[in-house]
């Protein structure tokens, strides 16, 4: 059964590690208490008190806020209830123009705009950037993961989940 | 009629039935509720499983040394598996693993056909299939199944599969773009008996080597496959022999039903239950190209996919959502739906352990009829199923993925694949030389080498990857130009600015050029993305790696070039200044799409290719700096992207011949771009009324408003959706233009 550090789990959240220390964490048997270790890490990591209840994305993660289970940005921005797609609290560009898919990719390697474009996807607070959608125009906005949070932590972690 | 070949009596189709009897009732493969072998003696069981995939792996090895093609000889195009008699996948080698499940359901197809009757299953008697609508991907992959008997029951199936370079299609090449119906696919054979007492028939041969363009290869590969099925064979007549029939019989349901369980802990251990959902795209550019006049439209698909995650750990997939089935050549039958899946889950979640059907029954799937994922039409082509497959499967990765990540397994995540393309196709005749007048034919197998997604904790592998073939190897100029020897290649080096942007980027690719040269009748064509991002695009702020686009020069200088040592075109590095216009005379060629029909090309005409990036993960301006300075080094990305994409001010020391970032200016273009997103961007409010307007004012293009009307007739439940979302009355219809 493998096991890592805590340093170490660090070390891969920050992209840190090495090829030669990552490839046998790739290769190898998972760490069964990894959730609880990285749910670690990220709740000392994050500048808010809220209860991490689950990771959601690389800047997003649900909490537990006034018994109601939220999405929350690490800059603190709050988007509302998990099951709304935190995308339609987002500022949005959308690239839908020659001159503003070449302000990214050379002439002929992107999309051409009767067919599709680009959309951006910004935290209100921070504004880093926390999805791209390559759509054709008119497509509605696509709610990526949706988590059946109870399931999981009743059924496969076999306890309640951190704000129950 | 005949004594039945199953087991105890029962005919092969009742078995089958009884199979999918046990599994309805009970949701273990063949009602296998306890692994009694497994728990009585595990190491037996286990050194069983091992002496059988090892024997598979060893027959792939062995048979590509028997007699092969150049593609199967030199990237291992093919594969081998061992079927249950209901063709149940029990143990598979490695290789092209995409078609473990194809060849399962050829099996079924031949048991519900009642084979068993007529033409009859005998002991030596050997069949072959190609035909994508039962138990296949594309015409070009061609398997060859051997029963397996035991006394006089049969036990079992051997199957192997090969990648062919042309199958006589309409067009030389194996993911053709001419072909719009079964009739310009190539030769098609429906799980026909091809030989008997362990030997093809002359007959059979004959024919097959005057249906194609390349005859000498198809000899050899149907050689390799029937060697490989016959050691197969050998290793189970062995293990019989060791461990008695009883033993095996119990032993396959067992290792299926291992092979389900494992599926369902893997899940359990590495994903979130719950709701994916991704979508993808891909562009067929057909108004102006196409020769025949109900093949004249452009077409965009829409692959919309979702994955429930259960309690129990199985999934379900379901492409509902999808556009309608078209005069093209990408349309995919089951076992192409089947294989695409089947190979990505052997990626991300099943390698090691047991790999065979077992995840096939923990998966539950809803292919749409009438969608490009299900036709029901078997006279529509399906010679290039790929043009859909590969992108709509980066979906299934990056579903998988966000599980993975919040699972907290960041090394798992791949954001998705680059489309294995630039397929280059076509072919010539010799018109001197020592083969003067026979045919080659362009097939470079250099695609199976593409650049993967990146994962959340590093950069994508470059020019590494191919969905197909878990084992990708661009192979060597050397051994494509034994076939393709009418066209040699000029260059083939990095090409930057493919690589999908991000805090990690994707995995970067390659370029080509190649030379027409010696011959007549050139045909040429080439397929990849080109007005879409294929694919679901990047993850977590990563972008979709770059499109493709055709470059070729007709009527060119190159003959003086040649002859007086000139400079000529070795890629094209910045296209909006481009080598080929700088060093030739002649007509130059660019077009924004990819994918074209065949062209006819002369001697000294060149043509250019590019291979696909991966896409990539996270917000490019977090991507740090170090990174950036390899990544130019490395040929990666330009000087004008890094600064314009990743906000990265550098400068080349031609004194110490390293690039130099520029830190403070960094910065300041960084926190420049920052405040860009703020002044380019809307509310959700905003962006839905201005996109909304672009349907109703009637600003869609004809494509992409043909797709929106087919989907919304084809399912109900995406139709509800869509109107939903953007408040239209229940009866909301696209016109079709």
């Amino acid at each position: 059964m493998a096991k890592y550090d805590k340093k170490t789990i660090e070390r891969l959240i920050n992209g840190d590690l090495t090829w030669n220390e990552l490839k046998p964490i790739i290769s190898g048997r998972k760490d069964p208490d990894r959730f609880e270790n990285v749910l670690e890490i990220l709740q000392e990591k994050v500048p808010w008190k809220e209860k991490i209840i689950l990771p959601l994305h690389e800047h997003l993660y649900i909490v537990s806020k006034n018994e109601q289970r939220i999405v929350k940005c690490d800059c603190g921005y709050e988007f509302g209830d998990y099951q709304e797609n935190w995308k339609t609290k987002c500022r949005i560009r959308v690239r839908d123009t020659v001159d503003e898919i070449e302000e990214l990719y050379p002439k002929y390697m992107g999309c051409d705009c009767d067919w599709e474009e680009l959309r951006e996807y910004f935290c209100p607070g921070c504004f880093t950037l926390l999805d791209v959608e390559a759509v054709p125009p008119g497509y509605p906005t696509i709610f990526n993961f949706l988590p059946d949070i109870d399931t999981f932590y009743e059924k496969w972690l076999g306890r309640k989940a951190p704000d129950k | 009629m005949e004594k039945s070949l199953g087991w105890n009596g029962k005919s092969l189709k009742s078995m089958l039935e009884e199979s999918e009897k046990f599994f309805e009732d009970t949701g273990c493969y063949y009602a296998i509720e306890n692994l009694t072998l497994k728990e009585e003696d595990p190491f037996k069981f286990e050194r069983n499983y091992a002496s059988l995939r090892g024997a598979l792996v060893s027959a792939r090895e062995t048979a590509l040394h028997v007699a092969a093609s150049p593609i199967v000889k030199e990237i291992g195009e093919l594969c081998f598996a061992l079927y249950t008699p209901e063709g149940d996948s029990i143990v598979v080698s490695t290789g092209i693993l995409v078609h473990v499940h194809t060849m399962s359901e050829a099996v079924k197809f031949m048991i519900r056909e009642d084979y068993e009757e007529d033409p009859g299953i005998n002991p030596g008697d050997i069949f072959l299939n190609n035909d994508p609508d039962c138990g296949n991907v594309h015409t070009t992959d061609v398997q060859t199944l051997i029963p397996i008997f035991w006394e006089e029951e049969l036990i079992g199936w051997a199957g192997g599969v090969t990648h062919q370079i042309d199958t006589g299609g309409i067009t030389p090449g194996h993911d053709l773009m001419a072909a719009i119906q079964r009739f310009d696919d190539g030769v098609y054979y429906t799980c026909r008996k091809i030989g008997s007492n362990d030997k093809i028939w002359k007959d059979h041969m004959i024919n097959a080597k005057r249906s194609v363009r390349t005859p000498m290869y198809w000899e050899l590969d149907e050689k390799c496959r029937l060697a490989g099925d016959l050691m197969i064979r050998d290793s189970v007549m062995e293990f019989i022999k060791r461990e008695g029939i009883d033993y095996y019989k119990r032993f396959i349901r067992e290792a299926i039903e291992e092979g389900r369980r494992v599926f369902l802990e893997r899940v359990k251990e590495r994903s979130i239950p719950g709701r994916y959902r991704a979508a993808s795209f891909i562009d067929a550019p057909f108004k102006e190209q196409a020769w025949q006049p109900i093949a004249k439209i452009n077409a965009i698909s829409n692959q919309p996919l979702e994955i429930i995650v259960k309690e129990n750990g199985t999934l379900s997939l379901s492409f509902d959502g999808a556009n309608a089935a078209k005069h093209n050549a990408y349309n995919c039958g089951k076992g192409a739906m089947e294989g695409g899946q089947w190979v990505l889950l052997t990626q991300i979640l099943i390698y090691g352990d047991k790999v065979n059907d077992g995840a096939y029954f923990a998966v539950e799937k809803n292919y749409p009829l009438g969608t490009w994922a299900n036709p029901g039409d078997p006279y529509l082509s399906y010679q290039t199923p790929w043009g859909n497959l590969i992108p709509a499967y980066t979906g299934m990765m990056k579903c998988l993925s966000y599980g993975l990540f919040s699972r907290g397994y960041r090394e798992e995540v791949v954001s998705g694949y680059g489309i294995t393309g630039d397929a280059i196709q076509g072919g010539g005749i010799f018109i001197e030389g020592p083969l003067e007048g026979q045919r080659w034919s362009l097939s470079t197998f250099e695609i199976s080498g593409q650049g993967l997604g990146a994962s959340a904790v590093k950069d994508g592998l470059n020019y590494g990857y191919a969905m197909w073939n878990p084992e990708a190897d661009l192979g060597d100029v050397e051994t494509w130009e034994l076939f393709q020897g009418g066209v040699p290649y000029l260059a083939r080096k990095l090409k930057p600015n493919t690589a999908g942007f991000g805090k990690y980027r994707g995995g970067s690719a390659f370029a080509g050029i190649g030379i027409v040269a010696y011959s007549k009748e050139v045909d040429f064509f080439g397929a990849r993305d080109g007005l879409v991002f294929h694919g679901a695009a990047g993850m977590h702020g990563g972008y979709p790696n770059a499109t493709g686009y055709r470059l070729y020069a007709k009527n060119t200088n190159m003959k003086e070039i040649i002859k007086n040592r000139g400079e000529y075109p070795l890629g094209d590095p910045y296209p909006e200044n481009g080598e080929f216009e700088k060093y030739l005379q002649g007509d130059i060629i660019r077009k924004p799409y990819c994918t074209i029909y065949p062209v006819n090309l002369q001697n000294s005409d060149i043509f250019y290719y590019m291979q696909s990036g991966g896409p990539g993960y996270g917000d490019p301006l977090e991507r740090k700096t170090e990174l950036i300075k390899k990544d130019l080094h490395d040929e990666i990305y330009t000087k004008d992207i890094v600064f314009k994409v990743f906000g990265v001010v550098t400068e080349y020391d031609d004194n110490k011949g390293e690039w130099i970032i520029d830190e403070i200016a960094t910065q300041t273009r960084r926190e420049k771009l920052h405040n860009e997103r703020k002044e380019n961007s809307m509310t959700f409010e905003e962006f839905w009324k201005q996109e909304r307007s672009k349907i109703t004012d009637n600003r869609l293009s004809e494509h992409v408003n043909a797709m929106y009307s087919e989907s919304l007739e084809l399912s109900d439940k995406w139709a509800k959706e869509f109107r939903e979302f953007w408040k239209f009355p229940a009866d909301f219809k696209m016109e079709v233009k």
